[in-house]
């Protein structure tokens, strides 16, 4: 049987919240405001590493409004996601600048902020952690002096008492021994850089409300709603049934979104006015420090190559700087860990990875999850090979990228489906930034023109029994509802997944209704919208939803067309004979029950459903590592042109560029936006935003006046392409694609920095200020 | 209660609403009339997301107090209705979450309306004022190009 030409999948759609959005309709968690809604406000602390003598609140009712006030004791109780290492609110002690320590509820916001400010805590301070590295050294300083007595929430996390360690993960492949006596070429690098920010847009927001009955209700800014009423559940010790998370769409996440912190909060507000609705929504600065932000890292790499520039060895030590609480950051650690080559082949590799507590601000997911920190040490070190052989970087990278039949570094088997074709991106890469191995050029200026490129590859570090699944139902004029827990965050899910729909209904998009709000309540359950997972989660979960409707379909069908359902086809909104379609019926009369011309009527609704689990993951031998982390490697090419002035050390950002192996591109237009979008935020993160800590490490930096994001004049141009090899198992093919834009920014710009100022540019963000001290540095 | 009523003319309509000496435009556009499409970014005016035209000119709402909105005449991205604009920025994907989306919407329109001949420089520095986080930036450029174009053609015809 010839396969049928796609009709909408790998078309121009454009985005089913479009209108929405173009017109200010959309509505995010804090525009919806009911009247009689009480508003909280958080004290935080104004010290990195304090004990709590005392918290006087006396003097908030001399504010007029103020309803309640709650402290950490009101909840002495550790929650978390990975470590349960974090009580909501500070008790006896606070681990980080703007840490939450009391919430005050009034009636008005101006209210209970004022009332904040007269709260009195008298604290005694302690010396400080200000970096992972001091984390490790300074083994006099505990942040978790009770780290042995703490639950551990999932298996495979390996927190070390008595140390700052909230997770080691050890990777153990070949023989070290061997690979460096087959090295003729060896390098060694140290990298670093601080935590920064996700800073979407829209900042962090929560309703909450306790009704009678005891059902908690939560409306929050979040990319996993389901995991919210997981862990309320969990720490709350109340029934999750009786628990209903629910989540419009968001004002951006970058995987700032996927923790649980503000939930408990509003929780533990509600509960202090007897279960009236209250609101929380942060303030840019709390956005920035107090809620958890991206993580830090301080990295190792030891690479070693043969004479004909084959990788033979290499080691990592990283110690993340996960701040105050591990949250994500142990998982940040492990999934840094299990792709740390990057997409090479090296049958010889030892990595030792740490999510290190410090005095920071707590980190959690950030888009690329370990990969675009890990990628910036590994690529960077690559070019330092490459300059040691005297070899093209792209040319090293050619001759080493990993191909199927190759292992990862937790020993994984790829083959042609698992994983992505990275020698093609290269080639790809070559071709579309008309890459030349004499790469600098001198303006007339005097400025210099250079290219540096990088390699990315990643997993979805998902849990073994990560699903999605969705519910369609039908409108009486044949029309659909698409329900599922996916989370639009602006990514453009919803208009992929009614692509997916279109395409296998043969359906029009125009009658597609996708429900863009999630509730914990209708939508099937669904693990997180994070990982770069819901194209592929989701998208399968929409195909077999979709084939249970063609089977409903063709079963009344084949009741009303005297026919075997098997003669019968489903599409643009008809049931017909294969081989004779004039023999066809609506599918509007079915989906509501069919109703012969005598009136007796059979069938029924017709309702679909569909769901997916990934299969075959396993958590890892804590020893070497050894086990499988997630479903395929989606593998890539990027490049960074940069015209850097010798005199000033000031560059621009002339291009940027993506080659990315997609599998299958659902919509062009989202896909390239994807790609452009991940490039800003690794440009914009790699060339400025760091947060900028004092020596007792509050941050200096915490709005955007002084914490420097790119702005439109900065924007390179941008090019991007695909290769398309299929994921076997994923939608039309699909992979992941959503954080990939970002991964190899911080690498390919660091390296064409480097070539222009001869300098090795080992840390960021890449300010003209970094490259004067380490120019000057090299004059010394 | 410590709130005075004034009058505020917002697209097209007069509202009488009360309100503190001491809250902004944006607050009382958001919390008190229903007109969320101004979003809350900073409270700074660093990040343009609550911009709203305010007698022509580009204005961040979180910057202004609501009395002195009283005999200004204000728009929000409620009251803009099939612009070019807006269907630019569909068009040419200038957005993902959308969150920044009004404010840069607004910004446009007034650069459009007083600067139809505005230069690529003048259309960036302009543009200076907002932050998208989704988008490359390039995206939005494109559509107030367009959208400038498409003006500029309507004038002249």
């Amino acid at each position: 049987m010839t396969e049928r030409p796609l009709s909408v999948v790998g078309h121009f759609v454009t985005r089913v919240d479009g209108y929405d959005k173009a017109y200010g309709r959309t509505k995010y968690t804090a525009d919806v405001s009911l009247p009689e809604t009480l508003h909280v406000q958080m004290l935080t602390s104004p010290y990195a590493h304090a004990k709590i003598n005392h918290i006087d609140t006396s003097r908030i009712w001399d504010v007029q409004g103020v309803r309640a006030v709650v402290t950490g004791n009101d909840f002495p109780i550790r929650v978390g996601p990975l470590v349960a290492d974090r009580m909501p609110l500070a008790v006896d002690k606070v681990r980080y600048y703007g840490e939450p320590v009391a919430l005050v509820i009034a009636n008005k916001p101006h209210q209970a902020k004022a009332a904040c400010n007269k709260i009195k805590v008298s604290y005694e301070q302690l010396p400080v952690i200000n970096s992972p590295q001091e984390a490790m050294q300074n083994e006099s300083v505990l942040i978790h002096e009770q780290l042995n007595d703490y639950k551990l929430q999932v298996e495979g996390i390996c927190a070390v008492p008595n140390t700052n360690i909230a997770n080691h993960t050890k990777i153990r492949k070949g023989d070290m021994e061997k690979g460096w006596k087959n090295s003729d070429k060896i390098v060694e690098a140290e990298f670093s850089f601080s935590p920064s920010d996700h800073a979407a847009l829209e900042t962090r927001a929560v309703r909450a409300e306790i009704l009678p009955d005891g059902r908690v209700m939560i409306y929050t800014s979040s990319q996993g709603p389901f995991y919210v009423k997981k862990l309320l559940s969990q720490f709350l010790k109340i029934d999750e049934g009786k628990i209903s998370v629910q989540t419009s769409m968001l004002g951006g996440a970058f995987g700032g979104k996927g923790c649980v912190q503000l939930e408990f909060l509003a929780y533990l507000a509600s509960k202090a006015v007897g279960g009236k609705m209250v609101r929380l929504v942060n303030s840019r600065e709390q956005d920035m420090v107090t809620s958890p932000v991206h993580i830090g890292l301080h990295a190792k790499v030891k690479l070693g190559a043969d004479s004909a520039g084959k990788l033979q060895a290499a080691s990592y030590e990283f110690l993340f700087d996960g701040g105050a609480y591990s949250d994500m950051g142990a998982g940040i650690s492990k999934a840094g860990a299990v792709d740390c080559t990057g997409p090479y082949k090296i049958d010889n590799v030892h990595c030792d990875s740490y999510c290190m507590y410090t005095n920071h601000p707590y980190a959690t997911s950030f888009r690329g999850f370990g990969h675009p920190e890990q990628a910036f040490a590994m690529e960077r070190t690559m070019d330092m090979l490459a300059k040691e052989l005297a070899m093209d970087p792209l040319e090293l990278r050619m001759i080493n990228a990993i191909k199927p039949g190759d292992t990862t570094p937790t020993q994984v088997h790829l083959n042609a489906s698992n994983l992505g074709d990275l020698p093609s991106c290269l080639r790809k890469l070559k071709t579309l930034t008309d890459y030349k191995e004499t790469k600098s050029k001198i303006t007339k200026e005097g400025k210099i023109r250079t290219i540096g490129i990088s390699a990315f590859w990643k997993t979805s570090s998902t849990p073994p029994n990560a699903t999605a699944g969705v519910i369609l139902t039908f409108n009486t004029d044949g029309s659909i509802n698409l329900n599922c827990g996916a989370v639009e965050l602006g990514q453009g899910s919803k208009t992929v997944l009614a692509q997916i729909l279109a395409e296998r209904l043969q359906m029009d998009m125009k009658k597609i209704n996708v429900t863009f709000e999630v509730s914990t309540e209708y939508d099937p359950h669904q693990w997180k919208t994070v990982a770069s997972s819901t194209t592929y989660l989701a998208g399968r979960a929409v195909l077999a939803a979709a084939d249970d409707i063609i089977r409903q379909l063709k079963q009344i069908g084949s009741v009303a067309l005297r026919c075997s359902p098997d003669d019968l086809n489903v599409g643009q909104r008809l049931i017909y004979l294969k081989d004779s379609p004039e023999y066809n019926m609506k599918i509007k009369d079915v989906v509501v029950a069919y109703k012969y011309p005598n009136g007796n009527s059979v069938g029924g609704l017709v309702i679909g459903k569909g769901s997916h689990v990934v299969r075959h993951l396993t958590p890892l031998d804590p020893h070497t590592g050894f086990g499988k982390p997630g479903p395929q490697w989606t593998v890539g090419a990027q490049a960074v042109e940069t015209e850097y002035d010798p005199k000033t050390h000031a560059y621009r950002i002339i291009k940027a560029a993506t080659v990315l192996d997609a599998g299958k591109v659902i919509n062009p237009a989202l896909a390239i936006g994807q790609m452009r979008g991940g490039m800003y935020l690794g440009l914009s993160w790699a060339s400025r935003e760091s947060f900028s800590f004092d020596e007792q490490a509050i941050v200096c930096n915490p709005s955007f006046r002084s914490y420097d994001v790119m702005r439109i004049q900065d924007h390179p141009d941008y090019l991007v392409d695909f290769v398309e090899t299929p994921l076997v198992d994923g939608p039309y093919g699909a992979r992941g694609i959503g954080e990939y834009g970002v991964i190899g920014m911080a690498g390919a710009l660091a390296n064409s920095l480097s070539q222009a100022s001869s300098c090795n540019i080992n840390q960021l963000p890449i300010i003209p200020e970094t490259i004067w001290k380490l120019t000057k540095g090299d004059k010394q | 209660m410590d709130e005075n009523a004034i009058t505020l003319s917002i697209n097209g309509r007069d509202t009488t609403c009360f309100v503190r000496n001491a809250a902004t435009l944006l607050y009382i556009l958001r919390e008190k009339l229903g007109l969320t499409g101004a979003k809350p970014g900073c409270l700074n005016g660093d990040c343009g997301a609550c911009t709203i035209d305010v007698d022509g000119e580009p204005m961040k709402s979180c910057l202004m107090l609501a009395v002195e909105g009283e005999g200004k005449k204000i728009t929000t991205i409620e009251g803009m209705k099939q612009t070019t604009i807006q269907s630019q920025f569909i068009e040419k994907f200038a957005f993902q979450c959308g969150y920044c989306t009004p404010g840069f919407i607004m910004n446009c329109h007034a650069l459009i309306q007083k600067h139809p001949d505005a230069t690529d420089d003048m259309i960036k520095n302009w543009m200076e004022s907002n932050i998208c986080r989704c988008t490359g930036y390039k995206e939005i450029e494109d559509a107030v190009k367009t959208a400038l174009r498409q003006a500029n053609q309507n004038t002249d015809g």
